[in-house]
This record gives C-alpha cells, sequence and structure tokens, in this order.
C-alpha cells in the first residue's frame, strides 16, 4: 500500500514538474477547458498540448471527455490533494523554523543597530 | 522622522515556498528580516542556531548542539526523544561565509541527504534558498511523511503557543 501510494505520488510529480503543466492545472482549477482553448492560452501547438494533457492524464491529474469534436479536460478526482498535502507538510515545518530564525535574526539586527548608535555618541 | 513607519508593530511575515524539484530534490525558500551575515550566522554559531532550528512546537527539546562550521568541521545535535536521545549529524562541506553552505546529514547512515542553502541580500533582507537533495526519491518520500506527520499533531499547540509568546513578547 505504501509502495503503492509513493509510485502514485512519483508519476505525479513527474507530471507537475513542467511549468506548463503545472499552469494547465491551475487553469483546470478555475474552469474546465477544451485543449484548443489550452493551447491558446499557453501558446503552444495542438499536438504540444494533448502531449501535456497526456502526460497529466496519466499521472490521474486531468481527465478529458470527448464531447462531439471537441475533447474537454477537467481536474482529475482528488489527487492533487495527496501532492499538495505532502508539500504542505514539509513547508510548514520549514515555515515554523524560519519564522524562529527571524526573531532570532530580528533581534541581532536592532541591537547590532543600537549599538552603532552607542558607539556614534 | 517617519512617525507612520515607525509606529509599525513588528515585521511582516514572509513567505515559505516549497518545491519539489525532482524525485530526490526539495528546495524551499524564505526571505529572511536581516542582512545575510547575520543569518549566516544564525546558521553557523551554535548558540545561535539552537534557538531556532527546533521550533517549539515540534514538541522535542534539544539536549546539546555543537556546530564547527568549516569545511570538514562536524555539527552535532542531540533531542530529548523516547526511548533514548536521537542525535542528528553531519559534515560541513562547503562554507563560504555570507553566501553560501552546504552539509551531509549523516544520521542515517551512508548515502545520507546533502543540504546546500545559499543567502542572497537585498535591501537589508536575505532571500535564503535551501536545497536539500536525497540519495533516492524513497528517502525524500520517507522525509516528507514520516517525521512531519509527528508534527502535524503539535499544530494546534503551536497556535496556542504563538498567542502565548504574542502575549509575552508584549509588543
Amino acid at each position: 500500500m505504501v509502495q503503492y501510494m509513493t509510485t502514485r505520488l512519483d508519476t505525479s510529480f513527474a507530471a507537475l514538474s513542467d511549468a506548463t503543466r503545472r499552469g494547465v492545472v491551475e487553469q483546470l482549477g478555475r474552469a474546465d477547458a477544451s485543449i484548443t482553448d489550452l493551447a491558446e492560452k499557453f501558446h503552444m501547438t495542438l499536438t504540444g498540448m494533448k502531449k501535456h494533457v497526456g502526460v497529466l492524464e496519466q499521472a490521474g491529474l486531468v481527465t478529458t471527455k470527448k464531447i462531439g469534436r471537441v475533447r474537454t479536460c477537467q481536474l482529475g478526482p482528488r489527487r492533487l490533494e495527496e501532492e499538495t498535502a505532502w508539500l504542505e507538510r514539509y513547508r510548514q515545518r520549514w515555515d515554523e523554523r524560519f519564522d524562529e530564525l527571524d526573531k532570532v535574526v530580528e533581534e541581532l539586527t536592532r541591537k547590532e543597530k543600537s549599538d552603532e548608535r552607542k558607539n556614534r555618541k | 522622522m517617519n512617525a507612520r513607519i515607525e509606529s509599525k508593530p513588528g515585521p511582516v511575515k514572509n513567505r515559505t515556498t516549497v518545491e519539489r524539484k525532482s524525485d530526490r530534490e526539495v528546495v524551499v525558500t524564505r526571505t529572511i528580516n536581516g542582512p545575510a551575515r547575520i543569518v549566516f550566522e544564525a546558521f553557523t554559531k551554535a548558540e545561535l542556531l539552537k534557538r531556532w532550528w527546533v521550533p517549539k512546537s515540534m514538541g522535542m527539546t534539544l539536549l546539546s548542539c555543537e556546530v564547527d562550521a568549516r569545511v570538514g568541521g562536524k555539527y552535532r545535535l542531540v533531542f530529548d526523544h523516547s526511548p533514548e536521545p536521537a542525535a542528528f549529524f553531519g559534515t560541513y562541506v562547503e562554507v563560504k561565509p555570507y553566501s553560501r553552505l552546504a552539509w551531509t546529514n549523516e544520521e542515517g547512515g551512508e548515502g545520507g541527504s546533502v543540504t546546500t542553502v545559499t543567502f542572497e541580500e537585498k535591501g537589508g533582507k536575505t532571500l535564503v534558498v535551501l536545497h536539500e537533495s536525497y540519495p533516492s526519491k524513497e528517502a525524500l518520500d520517507a522525509a516528507g511523511t514520516g517525521a512531519a506527520d509527528a508534527m502535524v499533531e503539535t499544530f494546534d499547540q503551536l497556535d496556542e503557543l504563538l498567542v502565548a509568546l504574542g502575549e509575552s513578547s508584549g509588543q
């Protein structure tokens, strides 16, 4: 189970390692869009966009369905949440650390400035 | 001179960003309100490092903190941990005052992760970019879940703590 989860995460991270694909996921978070819409938005050929969407689809981050001649893309069911949760946990750990660092650095900076003022007198 | 600026309570909290660059690498960025020289000191002097490296919310107590920030020098942090103290240690591989620092993390045995930090000063503030490179994707996945999972439990305590700290700082 853990192994399965990890493999899924890897596929998703690989899919999201590309800036355009992250942009597509973000865009689809706002509204569903056709491949043509996405290609235009990201100044890309239809073939190029099809490839990107294919990678996202394989990672389960995006699903597509064909209605008539138009292929519409939407976000996958819930996959992004796992990746987001992983990164958010990691981020929080560092955020807390850096909050504390900020306090220490600010205190030292203030102290240094007041020492300078004293020395100048 | 400028009453508006002087009356501002405390500095603005900066954003911490995390990006997974590849299977094995994570990059963390954060701007710290102070010059690179002081931020670098806070990373390399034991008495300063121990004040921030282990946020109170981690629920861990630092028993000892030794830092010899020279190329080839060692660091060793020991935590109060049940059933026995836990040590995190490694070697500094790059020490370039005020701009770059790198160390190995050897507590996991052979092939631990390597942490590289760069400090870039701009307008009296310092952009800290911390790059963690793990030997394998499994090691990175574990780092993102295992230890951090335990921390999630302490987030509620963190909120209380921050309120308490805010009150006690009397600002």
